[in-house]
């Protein structure tokens, strides 16, 4: 388990727990109810802590290095009953944006998301969930071919950003995402999107135009992360906490702003104490509103989709 | 040596006598120091005699370059202008931002739209300002753009977007990201329509302004030398640690990768666009 700074408290009651299990191991006293007591403890605590949780520990737990990422969540909820499915047919496959078709409770669904990695040599590999153009041309092939079968796209968002690198500006990253934010707009399937994690950007928005744009308890999704914030607009890294704050990037505020449709709960202490219990919860939401969607026709869809994008924004005439 | 020596001392023309020169008489070519007076330099939109060079002019300029003088143009719109939806303060208050912006410029937003006409043809153009808060994108660009094309719908007009931006503005936070998405979905509508639509990107363009309605032309287009990306040439230097090449996300480095269809310069762009959307005529 890894801790973040916020959550020593919890970090030491459960190094406590371990201690006096190992005593009642080896001297064979009875501390159950010792074990016990500090349970109770750690719960509360966990309760209290995650209750009133500032928006940059959000953005810290969005980026928990425990935290489940998109591929997990596809294998749990498809029940490994997924086909990934690789390359942009143009340039190559970009290892930070995975897809493919995925079978959830009988129904099929075109699964996409970005890919982080949970060593160093994985997070490396899929180059830590920033993608190349190729990565959302992959994602608009995925997403065509769903519209072609008639089946249900859900993207599943985490990244830091699109790729800023010297290859990703020859190949087009800004005609790449305009194109996917363009065709999503238009596409005549459901569209689920899901910030299961960070939302850095165009480089989130590249898969993130849906019928329904949902953002779990404790991820971010803004214009830009809260440090590069900081650096611009206070020329300084110091203020992260401070542009988390202004930038309103919680899913409550989000919610809040109309610009998402709705919040889905994380259990207490995060996605990653209970990655099951997470991976479940998730699955009933993506069932849940495709069964809603399902109903309209796909003029209703692509009407009303192209209707919510078009009344955002705030405007004195 | 007496030839090295003052022979009357101190300034001798009187303060009533002295000659002012007017500010701003002449220009100087940023690019290779040419020196002409300015009258001359407008008259030649604002381009280099010597070497070229595009100079980065308003939408003012560009109106007046490429609307036909004996139509009335309307502008649209015009007084829109930002809220602060989020009470965003950093070192200075948004709003108080926002006012200075519009003292300075005279400009509402960081973008104008006008209906007119380019040798005869009705046409919608979108023009961008840089001098507003770096040209950025918030809620009054997006919606702006987006009523644009409500008038391109209604009267079957062709739609231009000149674009100068640094992208998103950071004051609107996601309000401003959705910008992106808001004014591409209104895009489909002008496709579905059969309607053109010719993005001009000028100097400079970058930001969530490239990754949206700035690279969905029917045409995408582009001035000499303009600089055109989506990460800031920074920010790519930083990520790959080296310096960049020679003309890296210039106009021609795009062309020549193949997102622009072609690049015109600014004293043939009225015609070119004349002659483009008069062919694409149904």
């Amino acid at each position: 388990m890894n801790f973040l700074d916020f959550e020593k408290p919890i970090a030491d009651l459960i190094e406590q727990i371990e201690k006096q299990k190992a005593i009642g191991e080896k001297s064979k006293v009875d501390v159950s109810v010792a074990v016990r007591q500090l349970e109770l403890k750690l719960a509360e605590t966990r309760k209290n802590l995650y209750s009133d949780l500032t928006p940059w520990q959000r953005v810290q737990l969005s980026r928990h290095p425990d935290r489940p990422y998109t591929l997990a969540y596809i294998d749990a909820i498809t029940d490994k009953n997924f086909v990934e499915l690789f390359g942009d047919r143009t340039v190559k496959d970009d290892k930070a944006i995975v897809g493919g078709l995925g079978s959830i409770d009988g129904q099929t669904v075109m699964f996409i998301g970005q890919q982080k990695g949970t060593t160093t040599k994985q997070r490396q590999f899929r180059n830590f969930g920033m993608a190349n153009p190729e990565g959302y041309r992959k994602a608009l092939r995925l997403m065509k071919m769903a519209e072609k079968f008639n089946k249900p796209v859900v993207t599943l968002i985490d990244t830091p950003g699109a790729f800023p690198g010297l290859e990703a500006e020859e190949r087009g990253q800004g005609e790449a995402i305009a194109r996917n934010l363009f065709e999503m707009a238009r596409l005549k399937v459901p569209i689920i999107c899901i910030i299961i994690g960070e939302g850095a950007s165009g480089g989130a928005l590249g898969i993130g135009i849906g019928d329904k744009v949902l953002m779990l308890e404790n991820t971010w999704y803004s214009v830009i992360s809260p440090e590069s914030c900081s650096s611009i607009l206070w020329r300084s890294w110091d203020y992260k906490e401070k542009a988390a704050e202004v930038l309103k990037l919680t899913a409550d505020d989000m919610l809040k702003q109309k610009l998402i449709d709705g919040i889905i709960k994380e259990p207490i202490g995060g996605a990653h104490t209970q990655p099951e219990q997470m991976f479940k919860i998730v699955k009933h939401e993506i069932l849940k509103h495709l069964k809603e969607l399902k109903k309209e026709t796909p003029k209703e869809l692509v009407d009303k989709r192209i209707d919510k994008f078009c009344a955002m924004g705030v405007v004195v005439e | 040596m007496s030839w090295f020596k003052r022979i009357k001392e101190g300034i001798t023309t009187s303060t009533k006598e002295k000659k002012e020169t007017p500010e701003g008489l002449w220009h100087k070519c940023s690019s290779c120091k040419h020196i002409v007076p300015s009258k001359d330099h407008a008259s030649r939109m604002y381009v280099c005699e010597k070497c070229g060079y595009h100079d980065r002019i308003n939408s003012q300029e560009y109106f007046e370059m490429l609307l036909d003088e004996d139509q009335d143009a309307i502008e649209l719109n015009e007084n829109l202008s930002s809220a602060d939806p989020l009470n965003f303060v950093d070192t200075k208050k948004y709003t108080d931002r926002n006012k200075d912006s519009q003292k300075k410029t005279g400009l509402k937003d960081a973008i104008r739209t006008v209906a007119g006409k380019i040798h005869g043809e009705g046409v919608v153009i979108a023009c961008m300002d840089f001098t507003f808060i770096g040209g950025s994108m918030g809620s009054v660009v997006g919606e702006k753009i987006s009523r644009a094309i409500d008038y391109c719908l209604e009267n079957k007009l062709p739609l231009i977007i000149i674009s100068k931006s640094g992208g998103a503005r950071m004051m609107e936070a996601a309000y401003s990201l959705m910008q992106m998405a808001k004014t591409s979905a209104k895009l489909t509508r002008l496709a579905d329509a059969g309607l053109p639509y010719i993005s001009l990107l000028t100097d400079p363009t970058t930001g969530g302004v490239t990754a949206s309605y700035a690279m969905l032309g029917d045409l995408n287009i582009s001035e000499p030398g303009a600089l055109i990306g989506f990460a800031g040439p920074r920010v790519v230097k930083e990520t790959i640690g080296k310096d960049l090449p020679k003309g890296f996300q210039t106009a021609e480095f795009v062309l020549e990768h193949g997102f622009l269809d072609f690049i015109v310069d600014r004293r043939e762009l009225k015609l070119k666009l004349g002659q483009v959307l008069g062919m694409l005529k149904s």
